[in-house]
């Protein structure tokens, strides 16, 4: 039998795009695959390493833990919609380029997303501070060195 | 006057993408396009034969297109996978098949193959295979293969792949005869490279014309395309292979053909329809490859000074159910383990054995870390032994600045003997002193003493044969707009390629670095390479990119002399432009593309200059005999043996009374990979590594049980460090001892961060303790047994 289709209204970086979903659809796939922004990463499935991390109104969520149906009026925000509207780097992206925060670059869109909501609740973060904000995330190439350095040089930008 | 680049920290040019979401990694491909998706079953049991499989509910699933079983595989298919490095001494070597044919030998392996519209209905097709088992039983670890109660192969007697003896003078007589001899038994456990991007394939067959494309997340291009071609019988020119960005490798995905890198792309020409196949995690951790796990035995004799008269190690490697990369690892292991020191006599022999589990291949290091770790734990125990500082018994049985050429009587993984280029291992020691504060710990152990608080201090010191060969190549072609465009065929993980090539070339060629544009692992472009492993990329396709944009740069010269009426000698490039020294005439590098191939059709403004009307000598052929159309350049590095990087590394522990956790305090590396291209990106590498090499000697390891069960293959088992556990700065100094190999000086940097890992914490944690660490990785619940251990 057929699997039912759902029609989902996602506000994803602004845009609405309605997709026809199964119930059982991750939003991971479902904005990788149905609203083609592939700058979220799978890598896990399970919870644990944060690359697929957006946010869903503001707040970091692993969207590998979300069902596509169950964010229909949300607003969500990927890495793709960090961008500054002129094209420009976000101070997150920025500080990620200037500081060497990212080596393959797998893991670095959910690292983008968590930090902008950590700096968005606290915007002057101490160097612990800046290493609790992304203890959540795996990295497996940096090392994480460069990512706490990103961190506070972001919060410089950002002010 | 360009500025040169290289040795400068220049920001990455991949950066730009990565960070907006606009990379491009293998589940990316055909996004938006009609593409099918693959699942793989795979053996729950870890030893088996398979009776039955039936696959008849799977064709009710709605949106099945495929599945295949052994059965509906022909040819070359149907046969095992190749053994990628074949050994004179690997007299029993294995590989699986594409699917089982009627046995598994490890959970994960793949038995049917299903293609669907999407991975969730194929997936819910794989849960409708019925497979019907006859049990065998798992042989797993070290120890039950050594016993060999029980066999992985029936016709493998005893589980041995291979044994391999090697020896340099006759080190069990020196041992015989020395004053002092010690006996360690040193252990080291399996982990992974678990890379954040899992392994992934994607395939295209054009009807029209012929040709197959496939994307892999691969660390061999090439290597896949041969693959695919001798395995679905097509001519190599109808295979192109391209690896876009990777999300990590670490040795994994060296290894080819995976099963699903053929599977995909015959499914795909079958179908007529693009497939695509993405491996989720639990499949990562059981389908893919582990490595690390050994048992060594190690007998030393030594003189009252420390310095190794005999040193004699026999060990057993571990390498799962297959061995399709050969013995590369254990011979590692057996040749690297003598790091900077040069013992009077030295033999070593490995036995390599089968297990029901993961097989086994190149993690970052590739057999180094065990090796460090057994020599180093041996320099320890001679240290205590004759109650010495540990860095003095380690000076006396250095390799001495001026003994390099230095051949360690060796045969080293390539075929080639084990002869280190260059090097200052006292240098670095004295670096790495000062860095730590060698000479200042005790007294801070004592003070930390006094409060009720254990420290430690470890050190390790490790080389590594970087570089190793057959090839690289590259092409350079500066088009004529005068942008540069450089095509060298291994391929990219995260290292930073496009930024210390184009760095490479800008200087070489006298362009500026934005008009660089570096592709990897695309074999449209450069068919001939070989794959980045073994810290060779900055080596191999580094020196063969500066070779490539000499000989551009050559031709460029030569043209342009003749276009400004001028001699060659007094030409220089700066920024893109040719020009007379000390004069107004110049000529930009676009226009001498442009002069560089005499057309007959002039199609825009600057291609009328280029007509045969307009250029060259009416006397003479329009290309000169030897010449070619073109302002381009390509060339190949292959050098006659491995570079050697060197480094040492120190870490101060605590460990706590209680709980027997370990917190990191202060750690120190001194690396030396000779010339540095961007500082930034080696010092990256570095931290890169020392993280990974943190998880594997406190934290990471593969838990088997007795059946061959991975029992902790998910991230929420496996503990890989978070920043919460890695330290939280890393001091670092660099020492350039050039290699004389290579134009640019320059050794490899990618896996030296994890080598002396499990060594500097087993020593750390020694010191702090005060009882002999012999097996790596440890746990607090470990640290806590041994000492109850220890005091009873």
């Amino acid at each position: 039998m057929p699997e039912e289709l759902h029609e989902v209204r996602l506000e994803v970086n602004g845009a609405t795009h309605v997709v026809e979903v199964p119930g059982r659809r991750l939003l991971s796939d479902a904005l990788r695959h149905d609203c083609g922004l592939t700058g979220t990463h799978v890598g896990c499935e399970h919870g644990v390493c944060g690359a697929c991390t957006v946010l869903v109104d503001g707040r970091p969520m692993r969207s590998c833990l979300m069902l596509a149906v169950s964010a229909e009026g949300s607003s969500i925000t990927t890495v793709e919609g960090l961008t500054e509207p002129d094209g420009s780097l976000s101070p997150v992206q920025q500080a990620f380029r200037d500081c060497h925060g990212l080596q393959c670059g797998f893991c670095t869109p959910g690292f983008l997303t968590t930090i902008t909501a950590g700096l968005e609740e606290n915007p002057d973060p101490t160097e612990d501070e800046a290493r609790e904000m992304i203890a959540g995330n795996l990295c497996r190439c940096t090392g994480y060195q460069n990512i706490v350095k990103s961190v506070l040089r972001a919060a410089e930008l950002g002010r | 006057m360009t500025t040169k680049l290289f040795g400068t920290k220049v920001k990455r040019v991949e950066d730009q993408r990565f960070v907006t979401g606009q990379g491009r990694y293998v589940d990316d491909v055909l996004v938006g396009q009609k593409v099918l998706h693959a699942a793989v079953l795979r053996s729950p049991h870890a030893h088996a034969k398979i009776t039955d499989i039936d696959v008849s509910d799977v064709l009710d699933v709605e949106g099945v297109h495929l599945v295949w079983t052994m059965d509906d595989l022909t040819g070359p298919m149907a046969e095992p996978l190749p053994l990628l490095i074949p050994h004179p001494a690997l007299t029993h070597g294995r590989t699986q098949y594409a699917l089982a044919d009627g046995e598994v030998n490890y959970v994960g392996e793949a038995i049917a193959f299903v293609v669907a519209e999407d991975r969730y209905l194929a997936e819910d097709a794989v849960s409708k295979i019925r497979v019907s088992y006859d049990f065998l039983p798992a042989v797993v670890g070290i120890p039950a293969a050594r016993a060999a109660k029980n066999t992985v192969h029936e016709d493998v007697p005893d589980n041995i792949g291979a044994r391999l003896e090697q020896e340099n003078g006759d080190a069990r007589a020196a041992i015989a005869a020395a004053p002092h001899t010690l006996s360690l038994d040193l252990t080291i456990e399996r982990s992974a490279c678990t890379p954040m991007e899992g392994r992934g394939v994607v395939a295209r067959w054009d009807p029209d014309t012929s040709r197959l494309t496939v994307w892999s997340s691969t660390q061999t291009s090439t290597g896949v395309r041969g693959c695919v071609a001798a395995k679905l019988q097509l001519d190599l020119a109808q295979v192109d292979v391209i690896t876009p960005d990777v999300g990590g490798g670490f040795g994994v995905k060296i290894n080819h053909p995976w099963p699903e890198e053929l599977l995909v792309p015959l499914a795909a020409r079958t179908l007529g329809v693009p497939v695509k196949f993405t491996e989720d995690r639990r499949e990562h951790f059981i389908s893919s490859a582990h490595e690390r796990g050994q048992e060594h035995h190690v007998e030393v004799g030594f003189d009252d000074e420390g310095r190794v008269l005999g040193l004699d190690v026999e060990f057993w490697h571990d390498h799962g159910a297959y061995t399709p990369y050969g013995l590369i690892v254990p011979i590692i292991t057996s040749t690297q383990l003598l790091g900077p020191y040069k013992p009077a006599s030295y033999r070593v022999v490995f036995e390599s054995l089968y297990t029901n589990t993961v097989m086994v291949t190149p993690y970052r290091g590739a057999g180094r870390p065990q090796g460090c770790f057994v020599m180093e734990r041996t320099m320890d125990a001679i240290a205590a032994a004759l109650g010495k500082d540990r860095t003095e018994v380690r000076s006396v049985n250095f390799i001495q600045p001026d003994e390099f050429p230095y051949d360690q009587g060796l045969i080293f993984q390539d075929g080639r003997e084990l002869e280190y280029d260059s090097g200052d291992y006292p240098a670095s020691l004295e670096k790495l002193k000062a860095l730590v504060g060698w000479d200042e710990f005790p007294a801070m152990k004592a003070a930390a003493a006094t409060e009720g608080r254990r420290l430690g201090l470890g050190l390790a010191c490790y080389v590594e044969g970087t570089g190793v060969g057959p090839y690289e190549g590259a092409h350079v072609h500066i088009e004529t707009s005068g942008r540069v465009k450089v095509a060298t065929g291994l391929t990219t993980q995260g290292q930073g390629h496009q930024t210390a090539f184009a760095q490479i070339v800008a200087d070489t060629l006298g362009v500026r670095f934005e008009d660089v544009e570096i592709t990897t692992g695309d074999t449209r472009k450069m068919p001939y390479a070989v794959g980045t492993f073994a810290s060779r990329a900055a080596v191999m396709s580094g020196s063969a990119i500066h070779l490539a944009a000499l000989r551009a740069k050559e031709k460029a010269l030569r043209i342009a002399a003749d276009a400004l009426e001028a001699d060659e000698a007094d030409l220089e490039i700066n920024d893109g432009v040719v020009s007379v020294r000390g004069t107004d005439s110049s000529i930009d590098l676009g226009t001498v593309s442009v002069l560089s191939n005499p057309l007959r059709y002039a199609f825009d403004e600057a291609s009328k200059a280029a007509t045969q009307f307009s250029v060259g000598d009416p006397g003479k052929p329009p290309v000169a005999p030897g010449d070619e159309p073109g302002l381009e350049g390509k060339d190949f590095y292959s050098p006659e043996r491995a570079t050697f990087a060197s480094g040492m590394h120190a870490v101060i522990v605590e460990t706590d009374p209680d709980t027997a956790e370990v917190k990191i305090l202060k750690y120190a590396v001194v690396h030396d990979c000779g010339h540095l291209i961007n500082p930034m990106i080696v010092e990256g590498q570095i931290h890169g590594g020392v993280a990974q090499g943190v998880g594997g000697a406190l934290y990471e390891r593969m838990a088997y049980d007795e059946s061959g069960q991975l029992l902790n293959a998910s991230f929420m088992d496996f503990l890989m460090p978070y920043v919460t556990e890695v330290p939280t700065s890393i001091e670092i100094d660099h020492l350039e001892t050039p290699s004389p190999l290579n134009p640019l000086g320059i050794k490899g940097a990618g896996e030296a961060g994890v080598i002396p890992s499990a060594a500097v914490f087993a020593a750390a944690i020694e010191d702090a303790e005060g009882l002999p660490i012999v097996a790596m990785p440890i746990s607090p619940s470990e640290l806590f047994h041994l000492r109850q251990e220890h005091q009873s």
